[in-house]
């Protein structure tokens, strides 16, 4: 098989090659490399490729596979985006505070990740602390969408999302505080899933917004997502706030069935409302008609505080981001920007070491925190957040999931949003509710809008990530948008 | 709702052990009176009996057994530090 081939499998269909030994994990990891290596230099997923390392571990799975040994993800190379650390491999989180940040230890996901076979391909771009929708608040380079080069990909997960778009990876982690893996997964025609907060371990992921944060998968369909985050979910005694629930066999889960019949889908009304684009609305109001056809009920429902969602995260969000991001102070790692005392050099080395978007947010949180404004900002976000968590409780007790757009709009223009900040924001207006409320969400890609990918969202009660991905597979059986690729593989494919 | 002052930023500056150009000042000081005059809409809501929600988790205090477990070695510890001496990391004079 040809690169351009291997990259476009799927991690299931790979893996049964590799099983059946018609394929071998280092010539499907250097297939990727070789990509990564043609293309990378217009996309800039990437902020480190690993690709010595990479190959050592195909070899290393090759051998054990020869050993008669297996394992879910054995020899199937993976990106890890650069918010989350991984052993003696340099971990950015795109900011230059951690521009040689070198982590003496592995995320809880990535030994899971390593336990199962992966090959790690590398780290992907971020904004900076994970802090952005577009990827271009990354200190380095901003990221490019595989559908338009002129386009973001999203984000702040906007690395990997781009990564697997353009075959550049079989799969991705990612991080979701406000939707952060939901929202580039759609910008770039992938599946993208937040867990239920606590469902996945967050040692090793560097502190955003820690009542919102939560790490996900970023996959080309629905079934690689199942087999992803059944490797990374469950209870870790390093992460206080991990859940210890049963981790369902999400990949048996799915089953066969195409049929939806018993499934009722509430379409919150408040998510359609005037300023979404035409192309995203129809293309969402297709998909509902096709699970329709499928057997689900669809109902419409109301999710009252919907419009409340951006002023209370960007307030607690920012709020627990200005207390994380207290730690780098030029002591104990990072950058530190030496000047006449110790005062002046904390001053300095913060000053240097973030971005103008973390400086920003920081002002912003430090500020909801402060003696005077504390009450009329940050409890006051607390309280209105138990509000929209009424709402959603209120919506689970008569329907099974929520259905609406991931975006109000299709991937927007580099440099279109970046120096207004709150448009920025209210990107984010579909996908922040749900950390708040701390469930579960997928998006899927469902069709186009001016040549552009949309995605489909659906929300679930906690820990019902199973009921998702099954109602999502469904979906995706009647459909074919998961299959589509962005023109630039074409390009590349004809060239060889 | 006012715009903030040069002094409201400066002080929040303060707070947050932020250096901050002058030009970087008079900007945020625009963009968050910006984003704050919007974030200020929750204020329409009433929530005068509505407890605060400070986690998405069931949990409460959660324990562990009182036992030792491998952790990192000093030198992993210390091996990012701008600054190291005799095993300790080494910031600037705090006294005079």
């Amino acid at each position: 098989m040809r690169t351009t081939e291997l990259c476009d499998l799927s991690i299931h269909a790979a893996l049964e090659l590799l099983r059946r030994r018609a394929l071998s994990a280092l010539e499907l990891t250097r297939a990727h490399l070789e990509r990564i290596a043609a293309l990378d230099g217009r996309l800039h997923a990437y902020i480190t490729v690993t690709a010595e390392m990479a190959l050592a571990q195909a070899r290393q799975a090759d051998e054990r596979r020869a050993r008669g040994d297996d394992a879910p993800l054995l020899g199937i190379p993976v990106a890890i985006k650069d918010v989350i650390c991984t052993r003696d491999v340099r971990t950015t989180c795109g900011s230059r505070i951690l521009e040689n940040f070198v982590p003496p230890y592995d995320a809880t996901v990535v030994t899971r990740l390593r336990e199962a076979g992966a090959v790690l391909l590398g780290k992907t771009n971020t904004d900076e602390f994970a802090m952005g929708s577009s990827t271009e608040h990354s200190a380095f380079f901003p990221t490019a969408n595989p559908w338009d080069l002129a386009r973001v990909p999203g984000g702040s997960s906007g690395g990997s999302a781009a990564a697997v778009a353009a075959g550049c990876a079989m799969g991705a982690l990612g991080s979701d505080t406000g939707g952060s893996v939901r929202q580039p997964a759609a910008l770039c025609g992938i599946v993208g899933l937040k867990p239920t907060y606590g469902r996945v371990s967050r040692y090793g992921l560097v502190a955003h917004g820690s009542s919102l944060d939560q790490i996900g998968v970023l996959t080309r369909d629905v079934r690689d997502a199942a087999l992803l985050l059944r490797v990374i979910a469950g209870h870790d005694p390093r992460d206080a706030t991990s859940l210890d629930a049963p981790v369902p066999d999400y990949v048996q889960g799915l089953g066969n069935e195409t049929d939806l019949r018993g499934v009722k889908i509430g379409v919150p009304k408040e998510y359609f409302i005037s300023g979404i684009e035409a192309g995203v609305e129809s293309a969402v109001r297709e998909a509902l008609r096709v699970m329709k056809g499928a057997g689900a009920e669809v109902v419409e429902i109301s999710l009252p505080h919907t419009q409340y969602g951006i002023p209370i995260y960007y307030l607690i969000a920012t709020a627990e981001a200005s207390s994380n991001l207290a730690r780098y102070d030029g002591v104990r790692y990072g950058l530190r920007a030496e000047d006449t005392d110790m005062w002046q050099t904390l001053f300095r080395t913060r000053a240097l070491g973030f971005g103008r978007e973390v400086k920003r947010r920081i002002m912003l949180g430090t500020y909801a925190l402060s003696a005077g404004y504390y009450d009329a900002y940050y409890l006051k976000a607390q309280k209105a957040r138990t509000l929209l968590r009424q709402d959603f409780e209120r919506a689970f007790q008569q329907v099974d999931v929520l259905a609406c757009p991931t975006t109000p709009d299709v991937a927007f223009r580099i440099g279109q949003k970046l120096d207004d900040p709150l448009q920025m924001y209210l990107s984010d207006v579909f996908t922040v509710s749900l950390n708040l409320v701390g469930m579960c969400g997928i998006s899927v890609p469902c069709g186009f809008a001016g040549g552009l990918p949309v995605g489909l969202q659906l929300m679930g009660p906690p820990l019902r990530e199973d009921m998702l991905l099954r109602i999502a597979y469904a979906y995706q059986q009647r459909t074919d948008w998961h299959t589509h690729r962005p023109p630039l593989s074409i390009q590349i494919s004809a060239g060889g | 709702m006012p715009r903030l002052s040069l002094q409201e930023v400066e002080y929040i500056a303060q707070l947050a052990r932020l250096g901050l150009s002058d030009e970087e000042k008079e900007l945020l000081r625009e963009q968050l009176s910006a984003i704050l005059e919007y974030a200020a809409t929750i204020n329409q809501l009433n929530t005068d009996d509505v407890e605060p929600m400070t986690s998405a988790l069931p949990l409460r205090n959660v324990m562990r057994a009182d036992s030792t477990a491998p952790g990192l070695t000093p030198d992993e510890a210390l091996r990012n530090a701008p600054a190291v001496q005799d095993g300790h990391f080494c910031v600037q004079a705090i006294l005079e």
